[in-house]
């Protein structure tokens, strides 16, 4: 899932000063999970919007709604008319959402609620770990099933730097070294040979470097 | 793989020094923090004579300072050989290539392949880091450029290419413990013609390791440069066990350092300390050589040379 954590309220109040009708958006799919811009979220940020509002005397309306994903036209094409007369909208969806949105209604202005962060997912109740890049080119069939590219500092490819301690990532001692999980993965599943293989340069065409990328599904595409 | 030891490939004074089975002594020139050339000269001129071939660090610590490759050349200049440091923090494939070029046609001669020193330690810990490639693929690209005269890409290079003997760095106190061999073996396979490791206080470990790589047969397919430095105080050999990564530093050292620190005889001990290190390992198969880092620290380099009886160096 995309992970994203929420914008200090400071900079959300900043962005959004001097608009009179602002509705709070929030998007039922990943950052619901992730529990920084579900419907609950909506609730709690539009009510601390109203309230600061009225503790500094600024006359501003807030009102919320949520879709189940921002990042489809159908979807937003649903909340068209409760933000028709909104001059802005602070969606508290991913970046995609956000841009979807931005792009739907050219009128209103669009704020980001949240920072994306990464892709990935929680390991135990409230903790985020970042699991995949995006590189285009998946190699965790190679790599015991944890990906070095997005999971070591350093995205190396042939083992861990000299760093790794412990079981520990010398950029930080709450990071596990990725490539130590590696070793005693393959190790476990005796095939520390492949450790032993030089992997060559990656080949970053399909990577983040090459944004923006497109996906073109020929089946799928419409004939015009 | 024996050719890999015998055949010149750069025709530095290095590489003719190890090829002729001598006993080589490198050391660390950290370039300034400023564009003064002067500290450099400086530093070349303490330096000079007392080893084979004088390390030029590549932004150490991921610290902004003197390009190595500029730095290297002042060194030439001065008289002492580089070796000119090359990490993949900062620079794309295409950077390095260029930058490669570039030092060879300057006169460098000898080159140490570095993943690099993550950004987050650095000055610059906003910074991008770069990692296109690892040390190891690092490795492999000056080698394919060396004696295949191809690009990384795999396209020809017409002109002259550049031509180092090859060095890479190993830490024997990284984990996992059993792959730091492998991983060495990797680093020769890619085409590493001398190692620099990682610097020695746990002589212990250092001879188990030691003893995989020779187990390995990895000592008679490269040159084995054992990594020294000497401690200044307590508060140093404290910095160094618990902020440098990869560093392992046993109680025995860190008691030392204390009780020296406590009368100020902090250096000599640490001086001490280093020459007891080397002693306990020249004599160890598959040691080609030494590896004197003294970090800020470079008039403390012609006292150890001396003291360890490896003074004056031979000529080539």
């Amino acid at each position: 899932m995309i992970v994203a954590s929420s914008k200090p309220f400071q900079e959300i109040k900043q962005m959004l000063s001097g608009f009179k009708k602002v509705c709070v958006l929030g998007c039922g799919s990943c950052v619901t999970i992730c529990h920084t811009g579900g419907e609950k979220q909506v609730i709690e940020l539009a009510a601390q919007l109203r309230l600061s509002a009225k503790l500094e005397g600024r006359e501003v309306e807030v009102i919320e709604d949520s879709t189940l994903r921002q990042c489809e036209w159908e979807f937003i094409e649903d909340i068209r008319e409760v933000i028709q007369d909104c001059d802005a909208v602070l969606s508290i969806a991913c970046g995609i959402g956000v841009q979807y949105m931005a792009e739907r209604f050219p009128k209103i202005r669009v704020f980001p609620g949240l920072n994306t962060t990464f892709m990935g997912g929680p390991t135990e109740q409230g903790i985020f770990w970042e699991r995949c890049a995006g590189c285009g080119n998946c190699i965790l069939g190679t790599t015991g099933g944890l990906c070095p590219v997005s999971r070591c500092a350093k995205s190396l490819l042939n083992g861990p730097c000299g760093g790794s301690q412990n079981g520990k990532c010398e950029v930080s001692q709450e990071t596990p070294c990725v490539w130590h999980q590696i070793y005693d993965q393959l190790d476990t599943q005796r095939l520390l040979a492949t450790m032993e293989t030089i992997v060559p340069p990656k080949d970053w065409t399909t990577g983040m470097e090459n944004h923006p990328r497109k996906m073109i599904l020929e089946h799928l595409v419409m004939k015009k | 793989m024996i050719e890999n030891k015998t055949d010149i490939k750069s025709g530095s004074n290095l590489e003719k020094l190890l090829r002729s089975g001598q006993f080589a002594v490198t050391a660390e020139l950290g370039p300034p923090r400023g564009a003064d050339r002067s500290v450099i000269e400086k530093k070349a001129a303490l330096l000079k004579g007392y080893g084979d071939a004088f390390n030029i660090t590549d932004c150490q610590t991921a610290v902004v300072r003197m390009s190595s490759i500029a730095a290297g050349r002042i060194v030439l200049d001065a008289g002492l050989e580089p070796i000119i440091q090359m990490t993949c923090r900062d620079r794309n494939r295409i950077a390095i290539q260029s930058d490669l070029l570039g030092a060879a046609a300057l006169g460098a001669k000898n080159l140490l392949c570095l993943t690099g020193d993550h950004q987050k330690f650095g000055d610059h810990p906003m910074a991008k880091g770069v990692f296109d490639i690892d040390s190891i693929q690092l490795i492999q690209m000056v080698k394919i450029l060396r004696d295949e005269k191809k690009f990384q890409s795999g396209q020809e290079l017409k002109a002259s290419e550049p031509r180092f003997f090859i060095g890479a760095a190993e830490n024997p106190f990284a984990d996992p413990f059993k792959f730091r061999a492998i991983r060495l073996a990797k680093k020769i396979a890619a085409g590493a013609d001398f190692i620099q490791t990682q610097i020695i206080y746990n002589v212990k470990r250092f001879k188990e390791w030691m003893k995989m790589v020779t187990d390995m047969g990895l000592h008679e397919k490269t040159f084995i440069l054992a990594g020294v430095a000497p401690l200044k105080s307590a508060g140093m050999a404290k910095h160094m066990k618990h902020n440098v990564p990869g560093m392992d530093v046993p109680d025995e050292v860190m008691d030392r350092m204390t009780a020296a620190s406590a009368v100020k005889k902090g250096k000599e001990e640490g001086i001490r300390i280093c020459l007891e290190v080397i002693e306990q390992i020249r004599e160890l198969k598959g040691i080609a050589g030494v590896h004197i880092m003294a970090v800020e620290w470079e008039d403390a380099v012609p006292e150890i040379v001396q003291q360890a009886r490896l003074y004056p160096r031979p000529m080539v």
